[in-house]
Order: structure tokens, then C-alpha cells, then sequence
């Protein structure tokens, strides 16, 4: 292979052939077959599924809704999380570290769990005492926890390396602080804020755990109306039909988006490390604690009053939801620790798919060169692009010949690392194109032979990206619910799809049942995210 | 006029600015040098605003400036960086200062070009900042201090990034500029040449205090500090005993203009003169091409000194060579 010399012919070849051969039978096709059950009927051209959802005004309203929610989010994420994202990169504060590794944890908790967690907050018996279930509001209030440390974290590492003198410059220049903020710093995050935005849009355009557990009947994103058409109505035509509105709804986005990345490619030389200062002024001081404060507040109260709802019984607090997980809760069909066990099996076999896979293709990605380096990327980040759903419901539709997979349980591991193979390809491939070639070269004058060279250069670091890779896939696998929901039998739940069985039900055992498993996922998605990021820290950047 | 009296900065434990006075008289150029860590910079962003001050007062035409912030100040400020904008043209970057006073329309657009042009930058005014050469970077941070029309010019090391050729250059042009918009400005740079060549006061700092100022030519003639000394690169000062005009170095006796007793002094190149039959002699340590000569140092007794020689020594040979008492120089440790 070209950029790479160690790497022989066979070798080359299965690394293009197995991640090919696995998108194509568990990506490609199932979503082939969705297209074709939207669009085609006895051997030729069929509208009419596309022209029932056009014509059916409720469906009409859903695709409204979809589009209105996703838009009210993002602009409400941007507004909370924008005044955290100018604290985080302008100012060195004790505790700044830890701050900073928090808030990432409401983005990757699974949406089940976030769910329960407002259900808990935002329902009769919460600390607020205001019921907002099936409100818009209680929706839009989910929305913006979750997505709130995409634009702290995109916007204040972008903000942070804007050298400070260009807003010194601008002073000098005559600008006073709210001009060199409008025409000076606003401008130049615009890129990151952009970013940030389309990835929160995309996230509620296709939000689907949330909008089932707290929108209630009245409110369903395309997302929710698949998954009702095709489990609950078994109309798959008009199922199919919605995944292609909705596949348009995401193409478009990701185009205007990479338009105006394109037209406003803004070259200017990062400084190479963050030099934000610590504060002198006490008004300063007080705008960072105040932020601070807002900002734990907002991400650590539906934590609490989830782990304080798991705890609550009929005679105070006890620990009785969690004992009780071994027996059989009414609502579910096997007792919850079944649950328990699936999660982290599939969990671990998913990992392993997607790892192997996925570093197969990083390695295409990032030694070889051209169009096939281009193309193997471009088709491995097309599963993040597509829903959950989408990819659940093609699964249903496509995988019963030529053997019945749909009634394996290998099928919902695969789903899972189908989701999360672009995660791993995405940590994997920058640090393996990071390895610069002058270490190579120095290697090799310092005597070290090509396999040499691999295993002493580029090893020690693609195993570590390797081991954050498996990280995220395990997290992904864990809290995975829109493909699981098509995909689990009732007879063998995951925990996302478990406690959304409880949460369907009255009463108040199945609930606190529900807490107690949402507060397990939560603990072991947290656990398995901070050593993720203790890896990450160990700054691969110096290589 | 500019005064500054005793500003104190502190970082800390670390003491920045201790005590600082200058004075940068209307259409003067004064240049701080010193090494890296002197408090230069720190100096001028004081002077800019950008730095609070812990005690002094910085005064223009006996105001104090304590209250008014940076962009009030009327005061230009190249970063060493440059700082330029790179979300706007050359022509956006140099007409915001323009922007910010409302300069509007055909003005501001006469006004860039006219800048522009003064610094060889005639019709960049489209151009994006990223396709610009470090020179023309410069010149375009440059046109952008100066198009407001500052009533003082703060440079903070305005050519350091540049190549060696072309930072001769540009320190020339600057000059010209300077004296032809009769600029008031002030002037930080570790490097000697450049100080000397566009300053009318060179002010010498090191630690956070200043060591000494004058005109060049005073410094030149009488450094008065070891420290300045060796900035100006005259060599390590030597202990030595004067006796009518003799002075005894332990390793050599020669004349000089110096009042009786101990004292310390330094000779520098230009008091050495390589002659066949001189009354001194050394053994040359090293040699090397510097500037059309050769700087050549060599040993005498325990002492070590440099001179410039017309041709290239080989280390171990013999050097005979005499001193100019007139050139040697007495210092304060």
C-alpha cells in the first residue's frame, strides 16, 4: 500500500473487504429495502405510500412539529449554553477540569435515561410541583440538557484558541467591549457555532427517546411516527415513506451545512495551545461562580432527582426498587437483572464488532491515499447520518432471508456496532494520520526495519485509540434504543428498552423500578465515559 | 507628551515593572530595549491600558489616564503577532480603526489607500490576510496602526518575526515613515541595531527597571553600566588598578583616560586595534565571518577579548595588537 509500506497485498485487501462486506449486508441493504418498501410495488414505480403521508394532515403535523421543535431547541441551546462556552475559554478557575469533564455527561447518557430523569423532574411528584409531562416544554427543557455540552465544548475549545490579541487589537483600534464582541469574536466563532448548531439540530430532528417518554400521544417526530407505523399500525409503506421524508430532512442539513462551511472557509492560524487567564476583577469572579452555578444546577438536578426517585418508597427512602430488580416486575416479561445481563453482553460483543471493524477501516482511511480513501470514508460515516430508527426498521424489513437473523439475538449487537462503528473510525483515524511521517523517518534512520517501525511507532498509539473506540462503542451499545426498539423481544429486554416498558405503565412500583434501572445505566454509561476520557487526556497531541 | 512615573506591575512573586520612569516627547521615537523577561512588553501594554496597573501614573499632556480605557486612549499598538484580523481583508483590517472613529464612505476608502500606499501595499485592498507573505503581513499591521492617525504609536517588537534581510530592510522604511508623519511612538525590541536605528532615546531595562537612557550616540560613548555594556555587546568588564593614566589589568598595563583607583572597565571591540608589532600579544580562540570581517576572539593571560580583523584567524595563533585608551571604558556593576 502506498502510504504505508508494512502492510502486504492479502492484508490490504481483507482490510477494504470486511468493513465492505459488513456495511453493505447490515447497512446498505436493510436501507435499500426500506427505500424500496416507500417507493416500490409490484415491479414498478408505486407514490402512493409517499402520497398518503403528504396527504394525511397529521402526518403533515408530525413532519411540522419535527421541524419546529428541532429549530426551538437549537436556538435555546444555543442561548444557555453560549454565555458557559465564553466563561469556559476565557477564564482559568479551580476546578475548571473537573467542570469540564461534568458537562459532557448529560450528552452521552442514553435518552431513555434522560427521559426518566425529567419524567422524574418535571412530573406531579417532582421537587418543581409543576407537571409539564406531555408538554412541549417539558420536551424543549430535555432537549437543551442534552445538547447543552455539544456548544459549551465545540464553541470554548475553538473560542479558547483565538489569540487574545486580535480583541486587544481591535481595543487599540477603538472598539470598545461590545463592538470588538459583534465584530471581532462573534465572527470569527461563527464556524464553531455553526457546527455546533447543525449537530444540535440534527440530534432533535431525530430525537426519538426523548419525545416518546415525555412528549406523550400528542407529540411525535418523524422518528416516533416511524417506530409507531411500523411496530404499532404494522403499516410498513407508510413507515418507509416517512424514513425517506426523514432522510431527506438530515441530507438537507448536512448539505447547507458543508455550504456554508465551503463559502466561509476562514483560514487563520490557531495559537497552538489555549492561554485563557485568571480572573482579577471581582465582578469577574462573580460572573464565573454565578455561571458555574447555573450550570451544575441545570445538569445536576435531574440527575438528583432521578437517583432520589429510584430511592423512594411508600415508607421513606430504601434501597427496596433495586432489591427487587432479581424478581419479576409486573410489566415486564423476565426480571430486570435479565435485562441487566443482556445490556452487557451485547454491550461486549458489539464493542468487539465494531472495533475490529472499525479500525480495519480507519486503517484504509488513513495509510492509503485517493479516491478509495475518500469513498471509505465518506460510506462510514453514512450510518451516522441515518436514524436509529431507520436502520431498527430497515433490520425488521430486510433481514429474514436468506436466513432469519430478525429472531437471533446476534442481530441487535450488529445493530449496535453498526451505530458505533463511525465512532471508532472517527477517533481512530485522525490519531493514525497524527503519527507524523518525520517519526517514521527517524525510526527508520535509526535503524528499525518497516514491521519494526509499526509495531515501535504507530502501535503504541493506534492501541490507545483503539481502547477510546471500544470506550464509545461500549457507551453507544449500552444506551442504544431506536434500533433496539424494533429489534427486542419483550421476553429479552435491554435496559433502554426495559425501562421504557416500565415507564409505559401505571403505577407506582413499574416506576420507581424504572428509576432504578435508568439510575444503573446512567452509573456504568458514566463510568465507562470517564475512563474514556482519562485515556483521552493523556494529550495524544504531542506525538 | 507621555509620562510615565514609577509604574509597578507584579505577577505574583514576579516583579514585572519596578519603579519605571520614561518621558516620549511629541514626535519623538523612543525604544525599549532589553532582553527577553525585562518588563518591555509589559511596559507597553501598561501604557496601552491592556495592563493594570499596582501603582504609577501614566499622564498625556499631563492627563491622567488611570479612568479611560484602551479604545479612548488614541493610541495605536503593533503586536508582535501582528494581531491581524483574519475574517477581513487587508482593506477591512485597515479601515476598522477608521470605522470605529466613523470615518464613513469615500474618506475611509482614501484614507486606506492612501496608507496602504505609504507602505508599499498599493492595491492589496482585497486581498485575504492568509495569502499575505510574513513582509507583507507586517506592512499591513503596520498601515493599520497608523491609518487612525494615533496621537502615539506603541510597537511591541514589530519585525522580530522576520527574516534578517528583510527586517534591515522594513527598520529602514519605518524610519522614513516615521519621520515623514513625524509619529510619536514607543518602541520595544531585544535587538541593539534596531533600537539604535529608529530611536531619537534608547532606554535600556533589564528586571523590570530601567538601567540607563539617552540618544544612541550616548550610549554608544559611555554605556556606564556593565549591563549596558554587554547589551551593546562591548564584552565582560575587568578589574583593573589606575596609576597617572596606567592601567594595570594583571595580565596586561596600558594608557588610559581614566582618573586613579580600582576600578571596573570594559574593553570593546572598537578599542582594539590588530597591528603586526603591537605592544600586546594573545592567542586566538576563534574566528568567524561576520558582516564583510571576521570577529576574532582570542586570550590574553585571563582575560578574554574580542576585536574585528580584516582576515580570518586559525584558533591558536599568535595575535599582536595595541589598545585605544580613548576607548576604554570605565562601568558600574
Amino acid at each position: 500500500m502506498d502510504g504505508h509500506p508494512s502492510l502486504n497485498r492479502i492484508g490490504g485487501i481483507a482490510l477494504v473487504a470486511i468493513p465492505l462486506a459488513f456495511l453493505g449486508y447490515f447497512f446498505v441493504y436493510p436501507l435499500l429495502t426500506v427505500l424500496v418498501t416507500g417507493f416500490w410495488a409490484d415491479g414498478r414505480i408505486d407514490l402512493d405510500p409517499i402520497a398518503t403521508v403528504l396527504g394525511r394532515s397529521a402526518l403533515l403535523n408530525v413532519a411540522w412539529f419535527t421541524l419546529w421543535q428541532a429549530l426551538a431547541s437549537t436556538l435555546l441551546t444555543l442561548l444557555i449554553a453560549l454565555p458557559a462556552a465564553s466563561v469556559m475559554a476565557r477564564y482559568e478557575f479551580p476546578g475548571k477540569r473537573l467542570v469540564r469533564a461534568a458537562i459532557v455527561i448529560p450528552f452521552v447518557l442514553p435518552t431513555v435515561v434522560v427521559g426518566s430523569a425529567f419524567l422524574a423532574l418535571l412530573g406531579p411528584d417532582g421537587p418543581l410541583r409543576l407537571d409539564l409531562r406531555q408538554t412541549v416544554w417539558a420536551i424543549l427543557i430535555a432537549h437543551v440538557f442534552f445538547n447543552y455540552s455539544i456548544v459549551v465544548r465545540t464553541v470554548s475549545t475553538y473560542w479558547e484558541r483565538i489569540d487574545p490579541s486580535l480583541a486587544e487589537a481591535a481595543q487599540m483600534l477603538g472598539a470598545g467591549k461590545v463592538q470588538t464582541f459583534w465584530r471581532i469574536t462573534l465572527p470569527m466563532l461563527r464556524p464553531a457555532i455553526a457546527s455546533a448548531a447543525s449537530l444540535v439540530f440534527l440530534f432533535t430532528f431525530t430525537s426519538f427517546g426523548i419525545i416518546l417518554i415525555l412528549g406523550g400521544l400528542e407529540h411525535a417526530t418523524i422518528e416516533v411516527e416511524i417506530w409507531r407505523q411500523a411496530t404499532g399500525l404494522i403499516n410498513f409503506e407508510v413507515a418507509a415513506a416517512l424514513a425517506l421524508l426523514q432522510i431527506l430532512g438530515i441530507s438537507l442539513t448536512l448539505f447547507a451545512y458543508s455550504r456554508y462551511q465551503e463559502r466561509r472557509a476562514v483560514q487563520f492560524t490557531h495559537q497552538a495551545h489555549a492561554r485563557p487567564f485568571t480572573s482579577t476583577t471581582r465582578v469577574e469572579r462573580w460572573r464565573i461562580a454565578a455561571n458555574i452555578v447555573l450550570m451544575l444546577a441545570l445538569l445536576g438536578t435531574p440527575i438528583l432527582v432521578l437517583i432520589e426517585r429510584s430511592l423512594r418508597s411508600t415508607d421513606g427512602y430504601s434501597l427496596g426498587a433495586y432489591r427487587d430488580l432479581g424478581t419479576r416486575i409486573e410489566g415486564l416479561a423476565a426480571p430486570a437483572t435479565t435485562a441487566i445481563w443482556n445490556s452487557a453482553r451485547f454491550a461486549a460483543v458489539a464493542t468487539m464488532l465494531a472495533v475490529a471493524i472499525g479500525l480495519a477501516a480507519a486503517t484504509v482511511i488513513a495509510y492509503r491515499r485517493g479516491w478509495l480513501s475518500r469513498s471509505f470514508d465518506a460510506l462510514l460515516m453514512l450510518p451516522l447520518g441515518t436514524s436509529a430508527v431507520t436502520l431498527g426498521f430497515g433490520f425488521l424489513l430486510a433481514l429474514d432471508s436468506p436466513v432469519d437473523l430478525r429472531s437471533s439475538l446476534w442481530i441487535i449487537p450488529i445493530a449496535h456496532a453498526m451505530v458505533a462503528i463511525p465512532f471508532v473510525v472517527r477517533t481512530a483515524v485522525p490519531v493514525m494520520r497524527s503519527v507524523r511521517h518525520r517519526l517514521r523517518e527517524a525510526a527508520a534512520t535509526l535503524g528499525a526495519p518497516p514491521n519494526r517501525v509499526w509495531r515501535e511507532i504507530d502501535l503504541p498509539l493506534v492501541a490507545r485509540a483503539g481502547l477510546i473506540g471500544a470506550g464509545f462503542a461500549f457507551a453507544v451499545s449500552l444506551g442504544e434504543f431506536g434500533a433496539t426498539s424494533f429489534l427486542a423481544l419483550p421476553s429479552n429486554p435491554t435496559l433502554p428498552t426495559a425501562i421504557f416498558r416500565l415507564l409505559s405503565r401505571p403505577g407506582a412500583e413499574s416506576f420507581t423500578g424504572a428509576m432504578a434501572l435508568s439510575t444503573i445505566l446512567m452509573a456504568a454509561t458514566a463510568v465507562t465515559i470517564l475512563l474514556i476520557e482519562r485515556l483521552r487526556t493523556d494529550s495524544l497531541e504531542d506525538f | 507628551m507621555l509620562q510615565c512615573v514609577l509604574l509597578s506591575v507584579a505577577f505574583g512573586e514576579t516583579v514585572a515593572l519596578d519603579s519605571v520612569d520614561l518621558n516620549v516627547p511629541d514626535g519623538e521615537v523612543v525604544a525599549v530595549m532589553g532582553p527577553s523577561g525585562c518588563g518591555k512588553t509589559t511596559l507597553l501594554r501598561a501604557v496601552a491600558g491592556l495592563q493594570p496597573l499596582d501603582g504609577g501614573t501614566i499622564t498625556w499632556d499631563g492627563r491622567n489616564l488611570k479612568a479611560v480605557p484602551p479604545h479612548e486612549r488614541g493610541f495605536g499598538f503593533m503586536f508582535q503577532d501582528y494581531a491581524l484580523f483574519p475574517h477581513l481583508s487587508v482593506g477591512g483590517n485597515v479601515a476598522f480603526g477608521l470605522r470605529m472613529q466613523g470615518v464613513d464612505g469615500r474618506r475611509r476608502e482614501d484614507r486606506v489607500r492612501n496608507v496602504l500606499d505609504t507602505v508599499g501595499l498599493a492595491g492589496y485592498e482585497h486581498r485575504p490576510i492568509h495569502e499575505l507573505s510574513g513582509g507583507e503581513q507586517q506592512r499591513v499591521a503596520l498601515a493599520r496602526t497608523l491609518a487612525p492617525s494615533p496621537r502615539l504609536i506603541l510597537l511591541d517588537e514589530p519585525i522580530g518575526a522576520l527574516d534578517r534581510a528583510l527586517r534591515e530592510d522594513l527598520t529602514a522604511e519605518m524610519h522614513s515613515i516615521f519621520a515623514k508623519l513625524e509619529v510619536t511612538a514607543l518602541y520595544v525590541t531585544h535587538d541593539r541595531d534596531e533600537a539604535f536605528a529608529m530611536a531619537d532615546t534608547v532606554v535600556v531595562m533589564d528586571r523590570g527597571s530601567v538601567v540607563r537612557q539617552g540618544a544612541p550616540q550616548d550610549l554608544w560613548d559611555d554605556p556606564r553600566h556593565e549591563f549596558v555594556a554587554r547589551m551593546l555587546g562591548f564584552g565582560s568588564p575587568h578589574p583593573a588598578v589606575v596609576t597617572n593614566g596606567l592601567a594595570d589589568f594583571g595580565w596586561a598595563t596600558t594608557e588610559v583616560a581614566l582618573p586613579d583607583g580600582t576600578q571596573l572597565v570594559v574593553v570593546p571591540p572598537q578599542a582594539i586595534r590588530i597591528v603586526a608589532d603591537g605592544p600586546l600579544r594573545g592567542l586566538v580562540t576563534k574566528s568567524a565571518f561576520a558582516s564583510g570581517r571576521y570577529t576574532t576572539e582570542f586570550e590574553i593571560g585571563t582575560a578574554t577579548l574580542s576585536a574585528t580583523s580584516p582576515h580570518r584567524f586559525a584558533p591558536g595563533d599568535p595575535i599582536s595588537f595595541r589598545i585605544e585608551p580613548q576607548q576604554i571604558l570605565a562601568v558600574d556593576d
